[in-house]
């Protein structure tokens, strides 16, 4: 099976949003919730890059680890996610995750957050696929259908990039060696202990 | 899809500010005085930077930026969503993770399952501290109600605490597996809103605690001569003198003001984890785990001697009243001082202690 990794070339990434509105749309995001954002680091300053930044989908993911009811699961293909039958709500996969991506539907105080939400990667929940539940909870199943994120399908520059790692780094290589320049793959090394040279 | 396409050569890019003024008005630069000297010394300052700047590619990388964050520290940016926490691109380390998942595994099962062996073997070669003389048949008022109601709203909010905690951190791995993982969730789900909820009753207690009890628990040189004797607790019939409480009691009375501060402020800061960084509540949720067990583990020693360990010791907290040679044994100044005070009502045996 793929290993399914996202990468965001942040020399191409124009901060249009468009990932963040599209995510939002498709999947019916809860109220306050984005599962993608985009960063801008150096705003404003030469050299200035922006990143789009979902849930990476960690190898020997944290979230994971720390999660006290055992929520999270990795699918076939290296996609970490997560059961809201079985979220506490207890905040600590969100103290864990070294990118902000578990989120919460309430910020009410009180240990009150509700069931973490996060990027699934377009590939739902523990229920069986495409259906009324899944939809609910998780938003659309695209990988079932064998469509890939739908932020990263929609990107205009191309910038952001989703499938197989191995696929989309030999695809970053090849931009880096034309341009010959570029900016890492940004969380990688984090996510996966492994980046890809410049 | 076609996705590998050649780019056309791409010209050398020259610093823009020079290009726009060269291409918008070339001749009527050169013409003048100044644009022929800006641009002689262009020429001159060419060879350093005009055919090697690529100003594109002069941009923020990711490694460098990884490398030059301190611990605790994290990547951030600006974000057009009006959501501050979103900033954070990436944060450093996973100490936390591992903190979490080794250290607190291990302080946790080593503290509890070493002090309950500790207090076996103490229970095995000491036995119960039995009152040397006796039991006197006089009983005189140790705590009184309020003492008493601040010791029981800390010990038993402690207990509910301890145990919907230390679910969050060994329930995975002791419960999960035999409840399944649906009733396992159910159950720490309710355990969560008890431990969030009680902790305010905790709070109020070890404040209670702290009011009634600082003014007995100031240490003095009584103290050091009871713990050259080693608390009279190895050696049966020998009784270190000691005031209201004796060092050992401070001791508990120390660690339940500063651990139980400790876990109000960290877990303060986990029940409103937006009200400060990330890395912070990683740091709170750190000391929260860490006071929890080592406050358990020191607990478990406070309960033993209050009440299997020592005979006459559970009445302090029971009834008030303690028997009148056990205080004399353990609490001689204080019983002294109470003497010197005409607090001492004597109660004939068989009477109701209140």
């Amino acid at each position: 099976m793929a290993r399914m990794k996202f990468l965001c070339d942040a020399d191409r990434c124009i901060e249009c949003n468009a990932c963040v509105t599209a995510c939002k749309n498709e999947h019916e995001v809860p109220w306050g919730i984005n599962r993608r954002r985009v960063v801008t680091i150096n705003d404003g300053k030469p050299g200035e890059r922006s990143v789009s930044m979902a849930c990476m989908h960690c190898t020997d993911a944290p979230c994971a680890s720390v999660c006290p009811v055992s929520c999270f699961y990795t699918t076939a293909d290296a996609v970490v996610l997560h059961s809201k039958d079985l979220c506490i709500g207890c905040g600590y996969c969100f103290y864990a995750c070294p990118f902000g991506a578990p989120q919460y539907p309430k910020t009410g105080n009180f240990g009150s957050r509700g069931k973490m939400d996060k990027c699934t990667y377009c590939a739902g929940g523990p229920e069986a696929d495409n259906t009324a539940a899944e939809l609910a909870k998780y938003g659309r199943n695209r990988l079932s259908e064998g469509k890939l994120p739908l932020c990263a399908e929609m990107c205009s520059t191309k910038a952001l990039l989703a499938g197989d790692g191995d696929i989309i780094a030999s695809i970053y290589k090849e931009r880096v060696a034309k341009r010959g320049y570029g900016s890492g793959a940004w969380g990688w090394k984090v996510a996966y202990k492994e980046t890809i040279a410049i | 899809m076609k996705r590998r396409r050649g780019n056309p050569p791409r010209p050398v890019i020259k610093p823009n500010i020079r290009g726009l003024i060269v291409t918008m008005s070339f001749s009527r630069f050169i013409r003048s005085g100044l644009g022929a000297l800006l641009l002689a010394a262009f020429f001159v300052a060419a060879p350093a930077s005009a055919q090697s700047v690529n100003p594109t590619a002069q941009s923020v990388k990711e490694e460098q930026l990884l490398q030059a964050l301190k611990p605790g520290e994290q990547l951030s940016g600006r974000i057009s969503i009006p959501d501050p926490k979103a900033a954070s691109l990436i944060q450093s380390g996973r100490d936390w993770r591992a903190f979490n998942q080794e250290t607190l595994h291990k302080l946790g099962m080593w503290s509890f399952l070493g002090m309950l062996g500790a207090l076996v073997v103490f229970y095995v070669v000491r036995g119960k501290i039995r009152i040397d003389a006796g039991p006197s048949r006089q009983r005189i008022l140790r705590f009184n109600t309020v003492e008493r109601f601040a010791h029981w709203l800390s010990a038993v909010s402690f207990i509910i605490l301890a145990i919907t905690g230390a679910n969050v951190t060994f329930g995975k791995l002791l419960l999960a597996p035999v409840m399944g993982p649906e009733a396992f969730a159910a159950w720490a789900q309710y355990a969560k809103y008890i431990h969030n909820y009680v902790g305010f009753a905790f709070m109020a207690g070890v404040f209670l605690v702290f009011l009634v009890w600082v003014k007995d628990n100031i240490p003095n040189a009584v103290d050091v001569r009871w713990f050259a004797a080693g608390g009279g607790l190895l050696s049966k019939g020998h009784h270190p003198p000691a005031k209201r409480f004796n060092g050992g009691q401070k001791i508990v009375f120390w660690s339940v003001v500063i651990g139980g501060f400790l876990l109000s402020l960290s877990g303060w800061y986990l029940l409103f984890p937006y009200s400060t960084t990330l890395a912070d509540v990683q740091w709170y949720a750190t000391i929260h785990g860490v006071a929890a067990f080592v406050m358990i583990a020191l607990m478990l020693a406070h309960a033993y001697i209050g009440s299997i360990g020592m005979e006459g010791a559970f009445d302090a907290m029971g009834s008030g009243e303690v028997d009148l040679n056990w205080a004399k044994e353990h609490h001689s100044l204080w019983v002294e001082e109470e003497m010197r005070a005409g607090k001492l009502h004597p109660h004939a045996a068989g009477q109701p202690a209140e």
